[in-house]
Formats: C-alpha cells, sequence, structure tokens
C-alpha cells in the first residue's frame, strides 16, 4: 500500500478544483453489476469508495421461508457459474444438521463436480481480467475453452449453469456412462491449453510491466483486512481450507496450496492459474482412488427437520472461503441462514489497494481482486 | 462446441442468387425503368463531340470501344478522377474498408472463432455494407452541454484530415494527387492535425470520459511525434529530398530498411501509437475510461471517425512502403503492351481494330502503372497484417510506461538512426540519391 506519489499529488485532499469524481459504474463496460465511486487527481486515485448492492436479492431471508431442499435452487443464483462450491458448505451443513451420512462415492463426486466448477468458474474470471487488461485473445481463449468443462458438468448434472447437483445426503445423481474417459480426456486438453495461456498471457512483457507491483497488499495488512481466497494466498499466506479443515473426500488427496510473496496484481492473476492447474490434479486423483461403484445417496425423509441448534461450515470456493451459517429451531426451514462470502470480504481492502494508484491501474487491482459483484450483494 | 455455424451450400447459393436475380429484374421493371423516365424528362442531356449524349448513345459506346476508350482516358486524366477515385479518396477507402473486414476474420481465427459469417452468404463479405447501413439508420445523439458546432465539426475534421494524408501517398509513378517537394514535411503537418482534432472533440462533448481520453491523446500522440520524425530523418538524409516520389525511386535498387533497420521499427512503433491501436490504445480504453474520446460519438459520427481512422492506417501502412520498402518498386510483373495490340490484332479471320486505344494504353494505362499498383498494393496489405497482428497478442500498456517508452526509448534510438545514416552518408557507401 505504500505508493510512491509524484511531487504535488495529496491525497488527504479530497474536493478541490483539481479533483474529479468518477462514477465507474453502473453503466461502465469496466464495472459489472457495481459502482466504484473514484476520486482522481490528474492520473491519481485520490479515493475509491466501492458502492455495492445493485443486485441484491435476498437471498438470506429467502432461505428463511422455504425448506432445506428447496432452498438448494434458489441458494446457488449468486454464483451461477460456480454453483456447487456455493452450494457445498449448505449442503455440509445441513447434513450435520439432520445427522446423515454420505455414502465414500458420493464423496468423490461431490470433489469431482467442486473442482471442474472451480475450473470453468477461474477461466471466466480469467476471460474477463484479460479483457479488462485488453488482451482480447485472452477473453476468447479461456470463454471457448470453458465449453469443455462447462460440458463435462452438462453431462454430469444436466445443466450447463445452476446445476443443483448437491443435495443433502449425497448427489442428485451418478456418473454417466463412459463419463470417467471423457473427463480425463478433457482435463488432460485443458491441462495443456492451459501452458498455453501462461505464454501469451502471463509471461508477455507487457503485461508483466502493467501489473506488477500495481495494488501490492502485503501479508499483514492482507490478514488485517480478512481477505481470503487467491488475495490471501498472493500474498505470501499459506491458507486453504481444502488443506487446513479439508471436507469430504479432500482428507484423502494430495491437495498442494499455491502460495506466492509479492501480493501485487500480477500474483493475485497467477494464484488462479496455478489453482486450475492444482485442479486437474485433484480431478485425476479423484477419479482414480474414488469406489467404482455404490450408492450416492442416503434417502431422506420428508420434509426434514434439524433440531435446535447452530452450525457453520465453510468451504474453499474460487472466490475463497464461503461459509455457510444456519440456526435451526426445531423447523422445517431454517430460523436464520447466512452467507459469508469470499467475494465482499476481498472487496473490503479495495479502497486501501486503489488509494493513490494510477488510472490505468483500476481495471487490474479491481478484477485481480477475484470478486463477483452478485455474490457480493447476495 | 454448442453453436456451429451452419455450412455454406452452393444449392442454397444458387436458389438465394436465383431469387435476387428475380426480385431485381421485377423491381426494375415495374419502378426503375418508369423512374428513369420520368428523370430524362426533366434532366439536360450533356453534349460530346456535337452529338447529343442520349441513353441510346451511352449504350452503343459500350460495344464500340472506339467512341468510350477516349472518354475513359480523359476523364482519368483529371484532377476530379485523382481525388476522388484512385489514387486518392475512393482507392483509400477500398483497402481501409477491406482492412476492417480481414482484421476481424483475422482475429477471430486467433482467438478460435468464425468472425462475422452471415451476412454475404460467403464468409461474411458483406459485414461492412451492413455495420454501415446500421451505423447511417441510427439517431444521431448530441450531449446537451456540448458545443455542438466543435462537436459536429470533429469526425468531418477527422476524415478529412486522414483524406488530406492520403492524399500526399504516391502510389504508382506519376500517380499523386499532391506531387509536392516537400511532402514530408507536408505529412508532419498532417499529422500534427490529429491531436489537434482529438482534443477538440473531447473537449466540446463536455463529458469526463472523453475528456480524460483526450488529454491521454494529447499526451501520447505529442511524445511520439518527436520519435516518429526523428525516425525518418535518416530516410532523408540518405536521400537528399523531402519529396516522397523522389525517395521511392531513391530506392529501385536498395529499399531503405536494409541500410536503416533501426529507423523502421521505431517508425512502426510510433505509427501504431500515432494510431491508437493495441497495445497503444489508451485513448480509447474500453475497461478504464468507457471507449475514451469516442463515448458520445452516435450514428454515422462514430462511423465516420472509424473510417477516418482505418483511412489513417492505410495512409501510415503506405508511407512506410513509401520510406523504407520501396514503394511501388519491384521486379515487373506484368509485361509492356506488345505493339500488335496498340495497333489492332490481324490474325487469320479474327481482325481487331481499337483506334484510340493506342494512345490510352501508351498514356494511361501502362504497364509502369500496372506494375506499381500491385506492388505497392501487396507491399501495403504486408505491412497492414503485421499492424493487425498486435492486437491479438499484447494487453493495453499503461499511460506512464508509453511515456517512458516515447521519452526516453524511441528517441535515442531515433537518434541512433541518424548517426547510422550520418556514418553511412560520409563514410561514402550511399549517398543523395540512393545506390546506383
Amino acid at each position: 500500500m505504500a505508493v510512491q506519489l509524484p511531487p504535488g499529488v495529496q491525497l488527504s485532499k479530497t474536493e478541490d478544483d483539481k479533483i474529479m469524481t468518477l462514477n465507474v459504474g453502473p453503466q461502465h463496460p469496466g464495472s459489472g453489476h457495481m459502482r466504484l465511486i473514484i476520486k482522481v487527481d490528474g492520473d491519481r486515485i485520490v479515493s475509491c469508495d466501492p458502492d455495492p448492492g445493485y443486485v441484491h436479492r435476498g437471498e438470506e431471508k429467502m432461505a428463511e421461508y422455504r425448506n432445506y431442499i428447496t432452498n438448494i435452487p434458489h441458494l446457488e443464483r449468486p454464483v451461477i457459474h460456480d454453483s456447487c462450491n456455493i452450494l457445498y458448505p449448505y449442503v455440509l451443513a445441513v447434513e450435520e444438521l439432520l445427522g446423515i451420512e454420505v455414502p465414500e462415492r458420493a464423496k468423490y463426486v461431490r470433489v469431482i463436480a467442486s473442482e471442474l466448477n472451480r475450473f470453468s468458474y477461474i477461466l471466466y474470471w480469467l476471460a474477463i481480467y484479460g479483457i479488462f487488461l485488453g488482451h482480447s485473445t485472452m477473453f476468447m481463449w479461456p470463454a471457448g475453452d470453458r465449453e469443455l468443462a462447462i460440458d463435462l458438468l452438462d453431462k454430469l448434472t444436466g445443466a450447463r449453469v445452476t446445476h443443483a447437483y448437491f443435495v443433502p445426503g449425497g448427489i442428485r445423481n451418478d456418473f454417466p456412462a463412459n463419463f470417467e474417459d471423457v473427463c480425463i480426456r478433457q482435463v488432460n486438453y485443458l491441462e495443456k491449453r492451459l501452458k498455453e495461456y501462461a505464454a501469451i498471457f502471463y509471461d508477455n512483457p507487457i503485461l508483466i510491466s502493467r501489473t506488477k507491483d500495481a495494488g501490492v497488499l502485503s501479508r499483514q495488512d492482507a490478514i488485517r483486512l480478512g481477505t481470503t481466497g487467491s488475495v490471501l494466498r498472493a500474498s505470501g499466506v499459506d491458507f486453504d481450507i481444502r488443506t487446513k479443515e479439508p471436507y469430504d473426500a479432500y482428507e484423502e488427496l494430495d491437495v498442494h496450496t499455491n502460495v506466492l510473496k509479492k501480493g501485487d496484481s500480477y500474483d493475485r492473476s497467477k494464484i488462479p492459474w496455478l489453482d486450475m492447474l492444482e485442479s486437474c490434479n485433484i480431478i485425476k486423483q479423484a477419479l482414480e482412488k474414488m469406489p467404482k461403484s455404490g450408492s450416492v445417496r442416503v434417502k431422506l425423509k420428508p420434509n426434514p427437520k434439524g433440531g435446535n441448534e447452530e452450525v457453520y461450515k465453510r468451504v474453499e470456493s474460487g472466490r475463497g472461503a464461503l461459509g455457510v451459517y444456519i440456526v435451526s429451531r426445531s423447523k422445517p426451514e431454517p430460523y436464520r441462514l447466512k452467507l459469508s462470502v469470499g467475494s465482499f470480504r476481498n472487496l473490503i481492502c479495495m479502497p486501501y489497494l486503489l488509494k493513490g494508484e494510477k488510472l490505468g491501474n483500476m481495471p487490474a487491482v479491481y478484477w485481480g481482486l477475484n470478486y463477483w459483484p452478485v455474490e457480493a450483494d447476495r | 462446441m454448442s453453436v456451429i455455424a451452419p455450412k455454406f451450400r452452393l444449392g442454397y447459393f444458387i436458389k438465394h442468387l436465383t431469387d435476387d436475380i428475380f426480385w431485381i429484374i421485377v423491381i426494375i421493371t415495374l419502378i426503375g425503368l418508369p423512374a428513369i423516365m420520368i428523370v430524362f424528362f426533366f434532366i439536360e442531356l450533356p453534349v460530346l463531340e456535337g452529338e447529343l449524349l442520349t441513353p441510346f448513345l451511352a449504350y452503343t459506346m459500350l460495344f464500340h470501344p472506339e467512341l468510350s476508350i477516349p472518354l475513359i482516358d480523359s476523364f482519368m486524366n483529371t484532377p476530379f478522377f485523382k481525388i476522388a477515385a484512385f489514387p486518392g479518396f475512393g482507392f483509400a477507402v477500398l483497402i481501409a474498408g477491406a482492412t476492417i473486414f480481414v482484421e476481424r476474420k483475422l482475429l477471430a481465427k486467433l482467438q478460435l472463432r468464425v468472425g462475422p459469417f452471415y451476412c454475404g452468404k460467403i464468409e461474411g463479405i458483406f459485414q461492412l455494407i451492413a455495420d454501415g447501413l446500421k451505423l447511417v439508420s441510427k439517431e444521431i445523439i448530441i450531449p446537451a452541454k456540448a458545443d455542438k458546432p466543435i462537436f459536429w465539426a470533429a469526425p468531418l475534421l477527422f476524415i478529412g484530415t486522414a483524406a488530406a494524408f492520403v492524399a500526399l501517398i504516391p502510389v504508382a509513378p506519376g500517380w499523386v494527387v499532391a506531387d509536392i517537394d516537400l511532402g514530408l514535411l507536408a505529412v508532419f503537418a498532417v499529422i500534427g492535425f490529429f491531436p489537434i482534432i482529438t482534443i477538440l472533440s473531447a473537449w466540446s462533448a463536455n463529458s469526463k470520459y472523453p475528456f480524460i481520453g483526450g488529454i491521454r491523446a494529447l499526451y501520447q500522440m505529442v511524445s511520439f511525434e518527436i520519435p516518429l520524425i526523428l525516425s525518418l530523418l535518416g530516410v532523408v538524409i540518405l536521400t537528399g529530398t523531402l519529396n516522397l516520389s523522389e525517395i521511392v525511386v531513391s530506392q529501385t535498387n536498395f529499399p531503405w530498411i536494409i541500410f536503416l533497420p533501426i529507423g523502421a521499427i521505431v517508425f512502426f512503433i510510433t505509427m501504431l501509437a500515432e494510431l491508437e491501436r493495441i497495445p497503444f490504445d489508451l485513448p480509447e480504453a474500453e475497461s478504464e475510461i468507457v471507449a475514451g474520446w469516442l463515448t458520445e460519438f452516435s450514428g454515422m459520427m462514430y462511423g465516420l471517425v472509424q473510417l477516418g481512422s482505418y483511412l489513417k492506417l492505410y495512409a501510415f501502412a503506405a508511407l512506410f512502403v513509401v520510406l523504407f520498402l520501396g514503394g511501388w518498386t519491384g521486379p515487373l510483373l506484368i509485361p509492356s503492351t506488345p505493339p500488335e495490340i496498340l495497333t489492332g490484332i490481324d490474325a487469320g479471320p479474327i481482325s481487331v481494330d481499337l483506334p484510340g486505344s493506342e494512345r490510352f494504353i501508351d498514356r494511361t494505362l501502362n504497364a509502369d502503372l500496372v506494375n506499381g499498383v500491385i506492388w505497392f498494393v501487396l507491399k501495403t496489405v504486408g505491412v497492414i497484417f503485421f499492424m493487425l497482428i498486435p492486437r491479438g497478442v499484447f494487453p493495453r500498456i499503461r499511460i506512464d510506461l508509453i511515456l517512458n517508452i516515447g521519452w526516453y526509448k524511441l528517441i535515442v534510438l531515433s537518434f541512433v538512426n541518424i548517426f547510422i545514416a550520418l556514418g553511412l552518408l560520409y563514410s561514402g557507401i550511399l549517398g543523395p540519391g540512393g545506390i546506383f
């Protein structure tokens, strides 16, 4: 956060004739469903005030009027392209609440679906990161290759996005015929493509000169501001819920946590790419280790009720730690449901990072935070 | 994966074609012919060599070249033809339009897409016409607080300046709209106009993003104009002239890019920056400042600016060809016309006599022109190809980095280029006029 300022630029002044206020968003090609109120002095950002809330849908309140099964389709709406991961903590919490033991095969299938979904989410994120920096090839390549991951999920779950695949007690349906072979083939191809991405994008000298030292977040600040996921790991903190608090089949899999030191926009964009390689690795491991047959779903009672208790579960999503807190009062519906999402926690550090930066660094810093506006609004 | 564009089918194509022909015939006979009759009733027909140029005479001329060739000949030597058609505006617009289409297809192939596909049956060749029609039919919205006269004038000034730039480019020996002795200086003067137009249009829109874009464009163009001018001085030192046609003639044996590669590289980079193309498209940086100084333009005003910028692209590529790649010079592709054709063919039962064609082919449509145009277009297309490629490979650069490159690196390199040119001159290897 210590930015070298040219003489004459004062960050303390925010009201002056020299200072221009820019409303970046919601009608702006580089904003997403949100607004950034940015004040610039020449090319320097004096202050940045993120203004989320344009796509608030009240998911948490809606959850109080639906029972544990009918909550599934609408809870995945905030991140429709990472829907398995946003349902994961909810399903884990409900299972603990109802006291269900999930079959072994279902655990592995969940891990595979979740990693595939993480992969397709990061490709989507990378596409937008590319176009934000003006690299149109990096927009088209991941958007095209994402189709492969989506086709796999389509085969598995029956929908391209909004899968509603995880249910309390397991998964909705088992693998379709011949899925393992197709999956291995596609994953191998995607792994090969990732190397090409690095050649055209991450090793690009212009990209490196642009994103290195843009929005540096130190290790202490990353912890202090409560960031999670790729932002935290890019600042040198070794924290991944898949290894620190392993859930489901992650206990038996060998997961490597990717950590980089610098904490600038380049590192924050490199971590998801390393995560994609790791996802390929996990999928291959899981396909090898999983039981070849068996039940994938426990039969639930109609309209199941939880006890008089509170549950908190969290998983590692594409954007960081994603937690669900459920308060149950012996009713078929949750008394209170709270989503704790990585996007909102990473958004908090945006004003600190953008203060004193150049206006040209705004897209790199903004999208490097791995932030999805709809999820932050919930 | 999921959406596959339909394949081109010859049967459907022929069916569409015959359908179209049928409707064209119907519309011409029912509407076109009566309309032409009405027009002929009112207009005055021109008099040509003592004869009234009636439609019948014009129709006869089509099948009697001896009547029409002198007409074409004299028309092709008028200044109007040079300015409007070749080598002026029409020729440049043709290449600019082709560039837009090729850019879209090329970028699509690079990015594993299809690109324009549906309009025009074959690979979307009429996409540009469809886009033009769309832009024409769109409403032109002027911001309420804009300075309206300047805002209106900006696109026209832009395309006018681009056309003035095109007018200075020699395409073939003797084929240049404005053949002036200080041609290169005139080019610098025309290039110097673009930042003024940009900042005027940006300021007159009275909006924040155009303003930032205009300021960025001003910074970028002003800081890159100096290395641009300096990088061309090497060529001027070696040729000893500023006339573009004479610079081309001096490269008959060797193009200057062999002796001045550093100057060519510097000029190429500054050219990309002047054209605001990726990686130097900061004034139009979409994710930062919406569309930069083009934000408030709508409809055909935007279309004019786009056309102007592609004309500018063609003109810069042509300037690169003229200065470094030898312009129209090149091996003879089409030999000179044999005298049989000039005087008429007499081979057995076939006997063709074309009076007037002799003078036409000798004076206007000679081998110099045809070969020159072919070589010029080939080289220009090659340069344009290299100017399009960076768009698929590089991200956008930042304003402080671009100013760094312009003021520190490129100026130093262009001075190195000047010293190389001086060294070649004073060591006696090369002199004004090139190697002979």
